[in-house]
């Protein structure tokens, strides 16, 4: 019996990738409430994160670059989810509803 | 091919279920009616894929991914989830045309597209290192040729706690302070 070495082509990581944006956007584009949105945007960049890594496996000369671009994708990821949640709170506040539909008035 | 019963073969079938683990997650995470549960997927697929970063060479990146995602994001999910969230009523289903076949076909589209233009290119592969990629090549990297960025994400978490403490505190101050 034999099995092919799938940990070991830039292919594979880069169809896993495509997967997980296009299953993020697809959630992104059908969700209705926002934090389903914001669950969906994290899928999306979990799908980047994975290509940068593949490519900074198997392509780059410098095998750091991928690793540093990665880590700063997650502050940002971090920073973006509690600003996020803490609007999705001020927002719960004032119109008793996280549904995107219900938040549609413009009041300064 | 390499043969099922060797480090190779056993590392490649356990390749497979981290990957079916990852889709799993993430399928759950955007198709499940309750918000909590979403949740939940959202975790098992970053599992996933800290698992696919231990198998690219990175066991820092995996261990991170677990404790800033698995660890801190979906927790703080939670508790907005918690905060926000006490009566949920039916999430997908009943609205726009856009829930529904048109997202399903948009996501299909995307997924489509990505993975073709992977599959198209001819990717040129690397003719050698100038590093091992280890943590102490990412540390120095990162405070050599990154500082300026590295700086410049301390400031951006550090606007985002501000930020967020303001805009969660708002309205709370009096009560009966919402319009």
């Amino acid at each position: 019996m034999s099995i092919p070495a799938f940990g070991d082509s830039l292919i594979i990581y880069l169809i896993i990738a495509a997967l997980l944006f296009g299953i993020g956007f697809y959630g992104l584009v059908h969700r209705r409430t926002f934090i389903g949105m914001l669950i969906a945007g994290e899928l999306i960049l979990a799908g980047a994160s994975i290509n940068f890594m593949a490519f900074n496996r198997f392509l780059a000369p410098d095998p750091t670059v991928g690793q540093v671009f990665t880590l700063f994708i997650m502050g940002i990821a971090a920073a973006e989810a509690a600003i996020a949640l803490s609007i999705i709170i001020a927002v719960y506040r004032n119109f008793r509803s996280i549904d995107a539909d219900d938040v549609a008035e413009l009041k300064g | 091919m390499v043969p099922l019963f060797s480090a190779e073969g056993l590392s490649s079938l356990v390749f497979i279920f981290i990957v079916i683990t990852t889709v799993l997650g993430a399928v759950i995470a955007t198709h499940s009616e309750r918000l909590i549960r979403a949740v939940t997927g959202l975790a098992i697929c970053f599992i996933g894929v800290a698992g696919l970063y231990y198998y690219l060479n990175s066991p820092f990146l995996a261990l991170m991914e677990m404790l800033i995602y698995v660890g801190a994001v979906c927790v703080t999910i939670v508790f907005a989830v918690m905060l926000a969230d006490p009566n949920p009523k039916s999430e997908v289903g009943k609205g726009s045309i856009f829930t529904g076949p048109l997202s399903f076909s948009l996501g299909i589209l995307l997924f489509w597209g990505l993975s073709a233009l992977a599959g198209k290119t001819a990717w040129i592969p690397s003719s050698g290192t100038i590093n091992d990629g280890s943590l102490e090549e990412v540390g120095r990297s990162l405070l050599t040729n990154y500082s300026m960025a590295f700086e410049l994400i301390s400031l951006v978490l550090l606007l985002a706690i501000i930020g967020a403490l303001v805009l969660a505190r708002r309205g709370r101050t009096q009560t009966g302070g919402e319009s």
